[in-house]
């Protein structure tokens, strides 16, 4: 089609306006992006525009959901069948093992009591679909299709059949954010099941799994050595499988060794996904008991308090009256400590 | 009246279309071919109608689709906003090119754009994505002439501008 040339198009020289125009849209997107990277913000924008992000991303869904369904409506009889078969022993081997392990559970239950700690073997778990959502290439992340609605909340641990998946970073109305353990961003405390070594595991930088980066030289760590969860800065629970180490080489620095980690979880075909709702037990050391000792009679309270509370000293003018009014002041304080 | 409505809905429908199947995701061993369906559609009408298709447009889409990925805000706004300029800049020329030239051309857009996406990418920190990540440019461009003369075509049979 024969269309007269016109100004906005021009052959071969552009117009300055334009320039100016493309300068200006760069620099507020620039703006934009140094804003968002220091502050976070995206995250409250895409919480308001949620009622159209949440329906686009069930709208994305249903491609994958369709090919799931088409693959069940025309997948062989025979297929069917076997795959039934095998869930079926893999749940009566389960079971087998649950009802032996219930008996030990519940010996371990009755010394835990005995021991007087807190933290049981009970799960408290939550059920959540994988919502087929390509949030750009290499990001290590999943959509679950439980939101702040049903409770979720930042820092909830995510994990399947196998082991830890990730943990939520973002919370929408009905979906959420999961970060995966893969992604360079992520970092979880981790111990080798066979020596006890404590250490942490990070996200690979190629996105292809899990690194160990800084295992001491002397550290006991081999192929084949599988790693937990150990519950350290309290955001994952003890005991989960973490991975299993596949290499150890020497790391870039040479001060220390590194390990390539394949992870335990079925990250990549993972349709169900299960978010724990116990919280781990909070950092930090227990709070301190209440004070048990001798009555605060006995204390020497006049003269060791008194070195202590130069304010009171001061006030109590002679020494032998000062007793009762240093007594109190000194043991005022120890109540409000315990329960500190 | 009625004919210019409708192609408005049809120019809108096709970025939309755009931007939902980059959320859709693939296959795993596919991930790394996925094209970038927005910027080739956009391309498309930053050539075909260039009175739609303006810097402001381009910026707002990039703005909507980075909502939708939850990476950086502003990062496709900025790519899709250098991608239309240069597309508009050269239009003239880019419209008559033969197929073959403009493809190698449009190739050349789409590697400028990940060019532009690894400068961001490493400036907010994030490693540098590995080598299969340059794939998606080239089948961004291969699969070019068949969704230009597709979206000609259905163009032509829907009789809109």
């Amino acid at each position: 089609m024969a269309r007269s040339r016109d100004e906005s198009s021009p052959l071969f020289a552009g117009n300055a306006a334009g320039t100016l125009r493309l300068i200006s849209y760069l620099a507020l997107a620039m703006v934009l992006m140094v804003l968002d990277h220091r502050n976070g913000w995206l995250w409250r924008v895409r919480y308001a525009a949620s009622a159209v992000v949440e329906p686009v991303y069930r709208l994305a869904n249903l491609p994958g959901a369709g090919m799931r369904t088409l693959t069940v409506a025309f997948a062989d009889r025979k297929l069917l069948t076997e795959q039934n078969q095998r869930l079926r022993e893999d749940l009566l081997l389960a079971n087998a093992r649950l009802n032996r392990m219930a008996a030990v559970a519940e010996q371990n239950q009755r010394l835990k009591e005995l021991l007087d700690t807190q933290h049981s073997l009970e799960l408290n778990v939550q059920l959540a679909r994988v919502v087929g959502v390509d949030l750009g290439a290499w990001q290590q992340r999943l959509v679950i299709n439980l939101g702040a609605r049903d409770g979720v909340k930042p820092g909830q641990p995510v994990i399947d059949a196998h082991g830890v998946i990730g943990q939520v970073v973002e919370v929408l109305p009905t979906t959420a954010v999961v970060m995966l353990v893969t992604d360079p961003a992520h970092a979880i405390p981790v111990v080798v099941e066979r020596s006890g070594l404590r250490t942490v595991a990070y996200g690979a930088r190629d996105g292809s799994g899990m690194v160990l980066p800084n295992i001491p030289l002397a550290a006991d760590v081999r192929p084949g050595d599988k790693l937990l969860t150990s519950g350290l800065g309290g955001r994952f629970p003890p005991g989960f499988p973490v991975g299993k180490v596949e290499s150890v080489g020497l790391g870039a620095s040479g001060m220390f060794r590194a390990a390539q980690v394949q992870p335990a979880a079925d990250i990549d075909r993972s349709e169900d996904v299960l978010l724990l709702h116990d919280q781990a037990e909070p950092a930090g050391p227990p709070t301190p008991a209440a004070p048990s000792g001798p009555p605060t009679g006995l204390a020497p309270a006049p003269g060791a308090a008194a070195g202590g509370m130069p304010a009171a000293a001061a006030s109590a003018g002679n020494p032998p009256s000062a007793p009762t009014p240093a007594r109190t002041a000194g043991t005022a304080p120890a109540p409000a400590g315990g329960a500190r | 009246m009625n004919r210019q409505r409708l192609s408005l809905w049809w120019f809108i429908g096709t970025l939309l279309f755009a931007l939902l199947s980059m959320l859709v995701p693939l296959p795993a061993p596919l991930e790394p071919f996925k094209p970038y369906w927005l910027a080739l559609v956009l391309l498309y009408w930053a050539l075909e109608s260039e009175d739609r298709v303006s810097l402001g447009l381009a910026f707002l889409l990039g703005l909507g689709a980075d909502l939708f990925d939850g990476v950086l805000l502003g990062e496709q706004a900025l790519r899709l906003t250098a991608l239309v300029f240069i597309a508009l800049r050269f239009r003239s020329r880019l419209r008559f090119f033969p197929m073959w030239q403009q493809t190698l051309a449009v190739l050349a857009l789409l590697l400028n754009d990940r060019i532009l996406l690894l400068v961001v990418r490493v400036l907010s920190g994030s490693p540098v994505p590995p080598a299969s990540w340059w794939i998606s440019p080239f089948v961004g461009a291969a699969l070019w002439p068949f969704l230009f003369l597709l979206l000609d075509d259905l163009r032509a049979r829907l009789r809109i501008q």
